[in-house]
């Protein structure tokens, strides 16, 4: 097995002592994202990210990437002490989680959401170990035209999958595309969308837009719903853990079920919020007695982070393998890799065998440690949210601030934050999704590049994605899923109406 | 007691007031409609079409904004369709919104204010602002707290990770 060779390289680089205290740092940094309204894995890394040139990429990706996990971990801290979802992907674990600490089984409610986390991200990262060089390996014979194809199957999948309305998917993810238009057109030179503006000269940074999108507008919204925290107070004692613990085991098959769900959401770029709420829904579906569900029980408190976890993780196996991150956080890390001069996407398992198995076997190393802090911690991290929201808020905006300074250090990018802070609180008020814009900023340059290359081998010719079998399976693959609900709908119609 | 009740009725019904979803879908539509609109524009300026060497700079933009437009005239049909399902649901009602706009104009300002008066100095009036404002803390615990925030930042950034922020006449006088 090759994999198992690269992947104990892999250890020997991530377990360098220097690395180890990032893990640390990043899971704690993270798990404070995490708990922290405003912050959140996508915009946490944003914020850190230009703090990261100095390092080498594999030490800065192994520090983002354990934000990523602790932000993942931190975010069922709040749902269940607090009822407050402190990332999106946790709102399904408030469902149970909150009923359990209100009948005084914090404690036990935690532990499982940890441990489920855990295994949840474990599944994740083997599916990755084995699968990501495979997927690599196949991806090494595409040319612009699979390239273009695998982005168009991506951002079909938003169009197709998307809980609300696709035109509004669509929408977002044009605004999206467009906004990464905006500056000097790398191939030809020319400058598009700038209106004579210097500042727009610059191209729009996503880092920037993130920021605002998903930092500013959260703090406009928490203020609206007139924050309060009012939270249950947890200990996690040994005696809950070795007795939570003793009884997971019983939910083997679900936790399975979920990682399942996870993975599979997680690869194709829908994400650990809808993973969360499926599986949630399923475990709920299949438990035969509906009615206890939301009144406290540990499985709905297993199903959604399991499979939050699980999808948070998959994500990047797209992300490494052929350069189209699977969730908006792992777009982020792929902006970061750009930024760190590495090239996204296959050749990234022949050149930086070191980066990639690094950042694969920090993953085992970082939820392991993830896990420890969390359930050694969860009393300090809940202290947090005992700090007034009057506080807390400011500090926020500082530090969205700052972040939009230093990408780019420009006093111009502080105002586009703001901006997209507003258009952030009105999307999200009007189910607008983010996560469509926030990839096709983040691959509008690539996805256009092989577009253009594409039609430059074909002379112009739309054939040329659907030349040969690799391209046309993936582009009809694409357009399956885009069209595949409406159809569905239409399908189900037609069978409804003579009943 | 019945004026109490009469009170009470009309209170309930301006807190209810507020922009429509259906309003604010529509305002939005026709947003990124002209974005796409613009997109389109901008596009057909620089060249839209097929050049010798190969696409326009215009080419991929230009259809973008086709399906923005496209898209946005679908959102907008929805928007002016589902007049009875969403009639009557509010985006915020106006004492929701004024709780929004008490946080953002503040925000504005410190963000307006960055360049003149620094990060630092900027941020640390924002903090103590907010402590005052929102959390009914006294000047004499919020001014310290917002200086020693912004000096904390100071040192995380401006000395342990070197990156410069902007800085101003304060900070000059520091000798900074």
């Amino acid at each position: 097995m090759e994999e198992i060779d690269l992947l104990m390289r892999g250890f020997s680089v991530a377990l360098q002592p220097e690395n180890i205290v990032l893990m640390v740092a990043g899971i704690v940094l993270g798990v404070l994202i995490g708990v922290l309204p405003g912050l959140g894995g996508a915009n946490g890394i944003a914020i850190l990210l230009p703090l990261t040139f100095a390092l080498p990429p594999v030490s800065a990706i192994i520090l983002l990437s354990c934000i990523y996990w602790g932000a993942l971990f931190g975010g069922a801290i709040t749902s269940i002490l607090f009822n407050i979802p402190g990332e999106p992907w946790s709102v399904a674990t408030t469902f149970d989680g909150y009923p359990m600490a209100q009948q005084g089984r914090a404690g036990e409610a935690l532990v499982a959401a940890f441990t489920s986390s855990f295994v949840g991200a474990l599944i994740a990262v083997v599916m990755i170990t084995f699968l990501a060089p495979t997927v690599a390996q196949f991806a090494l014979q595409f040319g612009p035209p699979e390239f273009f194809a695998v982005m168009f199957l991506s951002f079909a999948c938003f169009i197709g999958l998307s809980k609300g309305s696709p035109f509004k998917a669509l929408a977002a993810m044009m605004f999206g595309f467009l906004l990464a238009g905006v500056g000097l057109d790398g191939v030809t030179g020319q400058l598009r969308m700038t209106f004579g503006s210097m500042e727009l000269m610059r191209g729009i940074d996503f880092l920037v837009v993130v920021i605002g999108l998903f930092g500013l507008s959260e703090i406009f919204q928490s203020i609206e719903e007139g924050l309060r925290f009012k939270g249950q107070s947890a200990k996690i004692t040994m005696r809950t853990m070795l007795k939570t613990w003793s009884e997971l085991p019983r939910h083997w098959w679900l936790f399975i079920r979920s990682s399942v769900i996870g993975c599979w959401m997680g690869v194709t770029p829908a994400g650990a919020t809808p993973a969360s709420f499926m599986s949630y829904g399923m475990a709920r579906r299949m438990a035969g007695d509906t009615e206890s569900f939301g009144k406290g029980r540990v499985e709905g408190v297993i199903a959604p982070d399991t499979a939050a976890h699980a999808a948070g993780t998959a994500a990047l196996l797209p992300m490494l393998s052929l350069g189209v991150p699977g969730s908006p956080t792992a777009a982020v890390l792929l902006g970061g890799l750009i930024m760190w001069g590495l090239q996204p996407g296959p050749m990234l398992f022949v050149e930086q065998k070191d980066f990639v198995w690094g950042l694969i076997a920090s993953m085992y190393i970082g939820n392991i440690v993830g896990l420890i802090i969390v359930l050694a911690a969860v009393p300090w991290f809940a202290m947090i949210l005992r700090v007034p929201f009057s506080i807390i808020a400011a500090i926020i905006l500082m530090v969205c601030a700052i972040g939009a300074y230093t990408v780019n250090s420009a006093e111009f990018d502080v105002v586009l934050m703001l901006i997209f802070g507003v258009i952030g609180y009105v999307m999200k008020k009007l189910d607008y999704p983010l996560a469509p814009l926030v990839l096709a900023l983040v691959l509008g340059d690539r996805t256009e590049e092989s577009f253009r290359q594409a039609l430059l081998i074909s002379e112009g010719s739309m054939a040329v994605f659907f030349s040969n079998w690799l391209v046309g399976g993936i582009m009809v693959a694409g357009l399956t899923l885009m069209f595949y609900p409406a159809l569905a709908r239409l399908m189900g119609g037609f069978r409804a109406k003579p009943a | 007691m019945s004026v109490t009740t009469g009170n009470d009725t009309e209170i309930a019904a301006t807190t209810e007031r507020g922009p429509s979803v259906k309003g604010m879908e529509i305002a939005t539509a026709v947003l990124l409609m002209a974005m796409g609109g613009i997109a389109i524009m901008d596009s057909l300026r620089v060249g839209a079409g097929w050049s010798s060497d190969g696409p326009q700079s215009g080419y991929f933009p230009f259809w973008l904004g086709v399906i923005l437009v496209g898209a946005s005239v679908v959102n907008l049909a929805m928007a002016l369709r589902h007049q009875g399902k969403s009639q009557g649901a509010l985006f915020a009602t106006w004492p929701q919104l004024r709780m929004v706009a008490s946080v953002f104009i503040p925000t504005a300002v410190y963000v307006a204010v960055i360049p003149f008066a620094g990060i630092y100095v900027s941020s640390a009036a924002l903090i103590a602002f907010f402590m005052i404002r929102f959390g009914e803390f006294r000047p004499v615990v919020s001014v310290p707290s917002g200086a020693l925030a912004a000096g904390i930042a100071f040192v995380v950034f401006e000395l342990w990770f070197l990156v410069a922020l902007p800085k101003g006449p304060f900070e000059a006088y520091l000798g900074y």
